[in-house]
């Protein structure tokens, strides 16, 4: 990917014209849930191999947190509700 | 050498070889999880109830307006997911095998059952932290902790291989 030669003026409110600008899941370290069952999961519910699910789970493990998904706000609304159904620490915010 | 509690069977399912005492346990952790989604899920705030939150976590904890939207959808819906993995555990408790769902169901109503105690208890990752001897008043709901905490680890380790 590049940028674009032409210099585009990015308005102060992208918020509010560009509403479908990517949601991050993101998952929290806690002091309960088991990392095999972290790891487990994040295979079950997307799919993750079991190096990438143990990748992510030892992020959230020794980062505090990992980014698990991402995508338009219905799609990530779904995966934090799945999650939470789990008992995981997951939040969501507009990717930065 | 500990006998596994947890096993496949050739019929694609799941045999469980738990010991009537240990069922005692997994009879007698139910009620605290179905008291808090009964009683206190619903009525109670975010930030109220630690072992709360945990079980219906804040999606969106810089945007209150979103937040109050997402709770409105989801809460009742998780509401109803959490209960019903409960109601699997509880009604499976002496079974002697289990599908897949139902093992999924155990595995994730175990979890939440952790969750709550290990709040309750101020469990933390340093493990010297943890009560040392059996007069500790935290003693009795550690031993229960750890359990579950076993038997989760074997569920887990089943589910997980193929």
């Amino acid at each position: 990917m590049t940028t674009s030669p032409v210099e585009v003026k990015e308005p102060d409110i992208d918020e509010v014209v560009t509403p479908d600008r990517p949601w991050i899941v993101l998952v929290w370290n806690d002091p309960i849930n088991l990392m095999s069952y972290v790891t487990f999961v994040f295979q079950k519910l997307f799919g993750y191999s079991l190096e990438k699910a143990t990748k992510l789970m030892l992020d959230v493990h020794e980062k505090g947190r990992a980014v698990v998904s991402s995508g338009p706000r219905e799609k990530a609304e779904l995966d934090v509700f799945r999650l939470h159904e789990h008992g995981l620490w997951a939040t969501m915010e507009h990717e930065s | 050498m500990i006998r596994r509690r947890v096993v496949r069977d050739r019929s694609g399912g799941f045999k469980l070889r738990i010991p009537a005492e240990e069922r005692d346990i997994l009879r007698s952790v139910g009620p605290g999880l179905r008291e808090l989604l009964v009683d206190r899920a619903t009525a109670i705030k975010p930030g109220e109830d630690e072992a709360v939150d945990r079980l219906f976590p804040v999606a969106y904890p810089d945007d209150d307006e979103r937040q109050a939207e997402f709770r409105l959808l989801a809460h009742d819906q998780l509401l109803e997911s959490h209960l019903g993995a409960l109601a699997v555990l509880e009604e499976t408790t002496d079974a002697d095998h289990l599908d897949e769902d139902q093992l999924l169901a155990w595995m994730r109503a175990l979890n939440h059952i952790r969750l709550v105690i290990g709040v309750n208890l101020g469990v933390t990752e340093e493990r010297e932290e943890w009560p040392e001897s059996l007069d500790d008043p935290r003693a009795p709901g550690f031993v229960v902790y750890q359990y579950l905490t076993y038997l989760q680890g074997e569920i887990i380790e089943v589910l997980a291989s193929a």
